[in-house]
């Protein structure tokens, strides 16, 4: 999976050259998140997207879309070669998700919006009595918006066990660093005053994330949020943690680099 | 007259039985709205609190994963606090959320401007895709609930408060997207929607009186519009106007002129509200304040006739 790993980044990077932009810090950080799930937690068909038992990521944070997609490229979905297309006209990788990509479920990209999604697939699940989980991969910025904790507190409210919330916790948002723009800290006690299992993990150790995962999965009584530590842009030492790397342009030279060092790691 | 709450409620719970997928969601209005009758499936009655953003929300995922959520509190709230999650989380994919808007317009009147909803039908207008329908009476509401449940793809319906009048029979003909002729007549064509239509009604009576024969059309959808009827009352009667109690500025009254203007450009004199935001106020003192009532629209009607008249003798003599 680390292989998986480094070669979604290297995919990331090939996106955002090829498409002269995209958010490239904030895809990076979310990596071994997104791998965890497609190729080692969550039930899917490929060749069958909308197989009804399938496990659902709603990606709250839509602006890593390039790091989605180059996880649904490998995990099967579609070509490899569609990535070329990313923020090309005409082309189903769009900006920010939308649900006609193979494997998008909902449209996303404003933020804050992801985790009321999945509160009502999860629900929906419930109701229907399948055993599917609704997995939201959020950004720690988006919990500026009133939404995220309305969300919180409906899926405390209703024990939605079945909804996983992970939070992509970089620490940088568009603007500045999280905590200079407004304060999130003490996250955790805030999930879990609204009624969630709280996990904090580092975000880039697979077996953390792993073992985070079964223990969401074996809690039956709440819903559970993992604050992922994470660095934003990792995997490129000339972006990691910089607070200017959430929407920057890139040039060909940085990306060229970028590639260079990706490529070192193999 | 019946109470509109109670009457929802019942088509609401009616539905229920017949489609198991159907879910409502209430924002702690369930009780002034009527959607708190669902209660009787309490696993399929949700109520989110006062957060009109996470109802939304909540109801995309539900229609995603093959649910027919309703959506129902105050139309203010409803597309006003959740207008940017309507168009990103449910329009955009099409999704089958079904929203129910008591309490639009005047009808909450005593409330004042905050609860008076006079811009929902502008900004639900543009937004691609989405189903916009506003009952005139209580067979158009049960007949328009009832299509918005077993009809795939995002519904706006906009409903007052209080009690809701009859017009119609039950088994009077009723489709999404067909404006219904109420009355015929040569000399001007009366077009209204909702809560104006009974309004609009006694206005007709009104002209009769005084030997203007009047056509009335009830644009009860008011997207996708009836353009064809539209557009078949302002050849016949070479006159329009509109009655709305929403703000002038994007309503039924500029989608009646959207319509007209390229192929049939008539006069039309709108009746509504103009671009202010309401007030308190007892229901007919406000009617006569923001200017909807019968004497305004008949008034309206005869100032349009001479608009024509004027138009039709300038063209004779050049």
């Amino acid at each position: 999976m680390t292989e998986i790993a480094q070669q979604i980044r290297r995919d990331i990077v090939t996106m955002i050259r090829s498409a002269r932009s995209g958010h490239l810090g904030p895809s990076m950080s979310c990596v071994e998140l997104l791998v965890s799930l497609y190729f080692d937690r969550m039930n899917y068909r490929p060749k069958d997207p909308t197989w009804s038992e399938r496990d659902r990521l709603v990606l709250c944070k839509g602006h890593a879309a390039p790091a989605l997609y180059a996880t649904l490229a490998r995990a099967g979905y579609f070509d490899y070669e569609e990535l070329l297309t990313f923020r090309k006209a005409g082309s189903m990788l769009q900006g920010h998700p939308v649900s006609r990509t193979p494997g998008v479920d909902v449209s996303t990209g404003s933020l804050g919006q992801g985790l009321s999604i999945a509160n009502g697939i999860a629900l929906a699940g419930r109701l229907d009595g399948k055993s599917y989980r609704a997995y939201a991969l959020m950004g720690d910025g988006e919990c500026d918006e009133g939404q995220v904790w309305e969300a919180a507190m409906t899926a405390g409210h209703l024990g939605l066990s079945n909804v996983t919330a992970v939070i992509d916790r970089n620490g940088v948002q568009s603007d500045d660093a999280t905590e200079k723009v407004k304060r999130k800290e003490p996250l955790d006690r805030k999930w879990r005053s609204f009624g969630w299992q709280v996990l904090e993990i580092d975000g880039h150790n697979l077996t953390q994330i792993h073992r985070s995962f079964d223990l969401a999965e074996s809690t039956t009584d709440r819903p559970t949020v993992i604050i992922a530590r994470t660095v934003k842009g990792k995997g490129l030492s000339f972006l990691e943690g910089d607070a200017n790397s959430h929407n920057a342009s890139f040039s060909e030279e940085d990306l060229e680099w970028a590639m260079d060092e990706l490529r070192s790691w193999e | 007259m019946p109470p509109l709450k109670e009457e929802l409620g019942k088509i609401l719970v009616e539905l229920g039985r017949e489609y198991k997928d159907m879910v409502v969601i209430a924002g702690d209005l369930g009780k002034s709205t009527g959607a708190s009758s669902f209660e009787i499936f309490p696993e399929r009655y949700f109520n989110l609190g006062i957060s009109e953003q996470d109802m939304i929300g909540t109801a995309a995922g539900l229609a995603s994963a093959g649910k027919i959520p309703v959506v129902s509190t105050y139309a203010i709230f409803l597309v006003g606090r959740a207008w940017e999650q309507i168009r990103n989380s449910v329009a955009r994919d099409r999704l089958n959320v079904k929203m129910i808007a008591t309490h639009a317009g005047i009808s909450p009147y005593a409330d004042g401007a905050s609860h008076q909803c006079f811009e929902d039908i502008a900004i639900m207008r543009c937004i691609p895709g989405v189903t916009l329908v506003l009952p005139a009476d209580l067979s158009e509401m049960r007949h328009a609930v009832r299509a918005a449940v077993e009809t795939t793809g995002p519904f706006y319906i906009r409903l007052a408060r209080g009690e809701i009048p009859r017009i119609f029979e039950d088994d009077d003909e009723f489709q999404i997207g067909k404006a219904r002729r109420i009355k015929d007549g040569p000399d001007v064509g009366i077009i209204a929607s909702g809560f104006l239509v009974p309004e609009v009604i006694k206005a007709e009576a009104l002209l009769r009186k005084e030997g203007i024969r009047a056509t009335v059309l009830d644009m009860h959808t008011i997207k996708p519009a009836d353009n064809e009827a539209i557009l078949e009352v302002a050849r016949q009667t070479g006159a329009i106007v509109t009655a709305e109690d929403h703000n002038l500025l994007g309503g039924l009254g500029s989608t009646v002129a959207e319509i007209l203007h390229g192929e049939t450009p008539v006069p039309v004199e709108m009746i509504g509200i103009h671009d202010r935001f309401g007030e308190s106020g007892e229901l007919g003192q406000l009617m006569e304040m923001y200017g909807l009532t019968a004497l305004h629209i008949a008034n309206a009607a005869k100032r349009v006739i001479k608009v024509r008249d004027l138009g039709n003798r300038r063209g004779l003599r050049s």
